[in-house]
């Protein structure tokens, strides 16, 4: 019973730091777009060549 | 005077970093991810651009550049010769209290979430230990965190119910987020004194809980509507909300309206709406003051007379002093509009509302009869007031105030990005239930400009001699045959001869462009007619060379007989009336496939025969150009009109459809049949919930949390539900 007077604020503690960070992302407007965010996941960087000396397959 | 010039300093503002410059821009086009792929590589491989992103949800991009090394216009043909129209936002009048709102709900709702899932946690170990053998201490322990939890996060997650409903009371009425607040209160501040009692059960998940499930309700109405207001203003951007503002040089620049500052002087061109409330500093000419007191007549002004912003100028040139710095009506009269939309006063939501009027005291007097109910039955006043406050929570009507105003924004929103502005909110259920049609011809099936309707028989380079040629009259026909070849440069010698035509020499040949008798063209000009009865016809010569012969009226729109097949599909009968020759009108019908037309008809006999039709029990959709038709638009159940040059509010039909297609009509009548049957669903979700629900409450079967899910379920069901009015295709081509 002693160890859940420990556990159960630490359990509460890092929730509350992941409701800290949510909020972050909400203020810098991660959540403003997100039919922008869910395509931009599906989109393709070509890989430039100019930046890379050993240069994988072309695309 | 030459045409204005884009003032587009007007619309930038500073960006992130020294010397970068911010543009926001409403942007034409966008269909899928592609698209913003496009865009944002295409012009963020720009010299000079900094930033180019896309917003996907509301079709605006955010443009940053070094003014140095690019410029605002460069960009915008850039992404027109990707193949996308950008129009700008006016910097002076963001409403960014709405994203400001948007995010206070997700902020309150991440709270809710945490403080209620976190006490779930320890309710429910409670609960488990309740049933064996939990130690009490621990049991208290446990109240007490959740008690720690819950009251800092219910005083910040349940302000907007809280302040909600203290601003109610103090108006002397009740809404629905009175019980509410007094539900959420109660359980709390009784679970503080069972738990201070050492009590087995304590309430804090369930007043949690609720506001966790009623914030996720208010956020997806708030986001949905915040949808519908983002087009409505990338609409009002695309009819670009500007001044012509006269420099102190005489030069005209084009500003947005909230750049135009007080003195300065403003142009209205003939035709245009006056941009800014002021004094007319010289120029003659009539208002149509409709707008703004409700006059229909003209009225006649000169200098010295004042005017307001949005009025429409007659046929005269207007130099305007500023008296009052503008505040721009388009986009305050789309709003209005919208408002308009979604507060709808619909037959079923006039319904609804009374319901929900007497609901909020009935809810209150329900739940004060169980508690004494229960209290006299002899169980004791705190488990009364449980029960009490579940009959509370459960009777609260969210769902049915939400039933039809969600649909409604929902389908409002959809209409808006099909390019159909909806002007009334009850409009959705009269076009729902519309089974004939009557259309007007002149710019309804028609396109409203006269075009040349034989190009494809006619050689490129003899259009842009005859464009050329034609830069040098000043008949209507010649401005539409210049615009058609796109010319710039009049030829130097050209001579107009009165009545006639034009002449011009080039070299050594002679042009001649005019009537066909002046170009010797009257053979050809008679095979032409054969072919286009009612068309004007201009003739072309080049020297000896056979003439070429433009035929020139107004085109019908290029998917009318698609959309004429399309409506009988889906059982409409059509009619057509109009004011125009009858023979104009029997080409038109015919090429359409329409049996029941009448030409010729005045716009009080056009009444007559809409009348008729309702009398025979029919529901008349009228579609017609709201400008001289407004009494016959006025005369049928449901009106829809295509906007051309006039202005949004100055349509009196229901509905507005931009674009030069006529495919939008058949678009609102899909997507409205499709949001009448979901409100009509969402009725008897509502209906259906309560009368299982409040009986079960009463009865004593619900604890709190229990009443708390089963309100904001059959909330959070009604608004999913009226988002189904998305899903679907509706349109030409769609069945």
């Amino acid at each position: 019973m002693d160890v859940l007077l420990f556990t159960i604020p630490v359990a509460l503690l890092l929730g509350f730091v992941f409701l800290m960070a949510f909020l972050w992302a909400l203020r810098n407007g991660q959540f403003d777009d997100l039919d922008g965010a869910a395509n931009r996941v599906l989109l393709d960087d070509d890989v430039d060549e100019a930046d890379n000396g050993n240069s994988q397959s072309p695309t | 005077m030459d045409a204005p010039v884009r003032d587009w300093a007007a619309f930038v503002t500073p960006g992130e970093g020294e010397d970068i410059a911010h543009l926001d821009l409403a942007v034409e086009g966008i269909t899928c991810a592609a698209c913003m792929v496009e865009i944002e590589r295409g012009l963020g491989a720009l010299p000079g651009v900094t930033r180019a992103r896309l917003n996907l949800t509301n079709h605006r991009l955010a443009l940053e550049w070094n003014p140095q090394e690019t410029g605002a216009a460069t960009l915008i043909d850039s992404l027109e010769r990707l193949g996308y129209r950008a129009h700008p936002f006016d910097p002076g009048r963001r409403n960014e209290a709405e994203l400001a709102e948007s995010r206070m709900l997700m902020r309150a709702l991440a709270v809710a979430a945490f403080s209620a899932m976190n006490i779930m946690l320890l309710s429910v170990s409670v609960w488990a230990g309740n049933a064996s053998d939990m130690s009490p201490t621990t049991r208290d322990f446990f109240h007490w965190l959740s008690a720690l939890l819950a009251l800092p996060a219910a005083a910040y997650s349940g302000r907007p119910f809280y302040l909600s409903a203290i601003r109610a009371v103090r108006a002397g009425r009740l809404n629905m987020d009175v019980p509410i607040t007094i539900g959420v209160t109660l359980a709390l501040a009784l679970s503080v004194m069972q738990t201070i009692q050492h009590a087995a059960h304590a309430y804090y998940e369930s007043a949690m809980m609720l506001l966790f499930f009623l914030l996720i309700g208010r956020w997806l109405d708030h986001n949905m509507r915040r949808r519908t207001r983002a087009f409505a203003e990338n609409i009002a951007a695309l009819r670009a909300e500007t001044a012509i503002l006269i420099g102190d040089d005489g030069g005209l620049s084009e500003v947005p309206v909230s750049a135009v500052g007080s003195g300065e002087r403003v142009l209205v061109r003939p035709g245009e709406r006056v941009s800014v409330d002021g004094v007319v500093a010289s120029g003659s000419s009539e208002i149509d003051q409709s707008l703004v007191t409700g006059e229909t007549g003209l009225v006649g002004i000169g200098p010295g007379a004042e005017v307001y912003a949005g009025t429409l100028n007659g046929s005269g040139q207007l130099e305007i002093r500023v008296v009052a710095a503008g505040s721009g009506t388009l986009i305050e009269e789309v709003n209005r509009l919208l408002d308009n939309a979604m507060q709808a006063k619909s037959r079923y939501m006039r319904l609804a509302d009374r319901a929900a009027g007497l609901y909020a005291p009935l809810v209150h007097g329900a739940a004060l009869l169980t508690f004494i109910g229960w209290w006299l039955a002899g169980i004791g006043w705190q488990p009364s007031l449980v029960i009490a406050i579940s009959v509370l929570i459960i009777t609260c009507p969210c769902a049915l105030g939400l039933a039809i105003p969600a649909v409604q924004v929902v389908a409002s929103g959809v209409l808006f990005r099909e390019g159909v502005l909806i002007n009334s909110g009850d409009a959705i259920e009269r076009l729902a239930v519309a089974d004939t049609i009557v259309f007007d011809k002149t710019g309804t099936l028609t396109l409203p400009a006269p075009e040349i309707v034989n190009a494809d028989e006619i050689a490129a380079g003899a259009l842009d001699a005859a464009a050329r040629l034609a830069l040098s009259s000043r008949h209507p026909l010649a401005a539409i045959i210049s615009a058609a070849g796109k010319a710039t440069a009049p030829f130097d010698n050209a001579e107009e001869i009165a009545g006639s035509g034009v002449a011009a020499t080039f070299g050594d040949v002679d042009l001649r462009l005019g009537s066909p008798a002046f170009c010797d063209a009257e053979a050809e000009a008679e095979t032409i007619a054969g072919r286009h009865p009612t068309a004007s016809l201009i003739a072309y010569r080049v020297g000896e060379n056979p003439p070429v012969v433009f035929a020139v009226e107004q085109a019908l729109r290029t998917d009318a007989v698609a959309v004429a097949d399309a409506l009988r599909q889906r059982g409409l009968t059509l009619h057509i009336l109009s004011g125009d020759r009858p023979a104009a009108v029997a080409g038109i019908a015919a090429e359409l496939g329409i049996d029941d037309w009448q030409g010729g008809l005045k716009p009080t006999e056009k009444i007559v025969a809409i009348e008729k039709l309702r009398d025979e029990g029919r529901k008349v959709l009228m579609v017609g150009d709201g400008l001289n038709d407004a009494p016959s638009l006025a005369a049928a159940d449901v009106s829809v009109s295509p906007v051309t040059a006039v202005s949004v509010s100055q349509a009196v039909a229901d509905c507005v459809f931009m674009g030069s297609r006529l495919g939008p009509v058949v678009t609102a009548l899909d997507i409205a049949r499709r949001a009448h049957g979901i409100m009509k669903e969402n009725l008897w979700i509502a209906a259906v919930y309560n009368v299982v629900a409040v009986p079960l409450a009463v009865a004593g079967f619900v604890t709190p949390l229990l009443a708390a899910a089963a309100m904001s379920g059959s909330s959070i069901v009604v608004t999913l539900n009226a988002w189904r009015a998305r899903l679907g295709r509706a349109g030409l081509g769609e069945a």
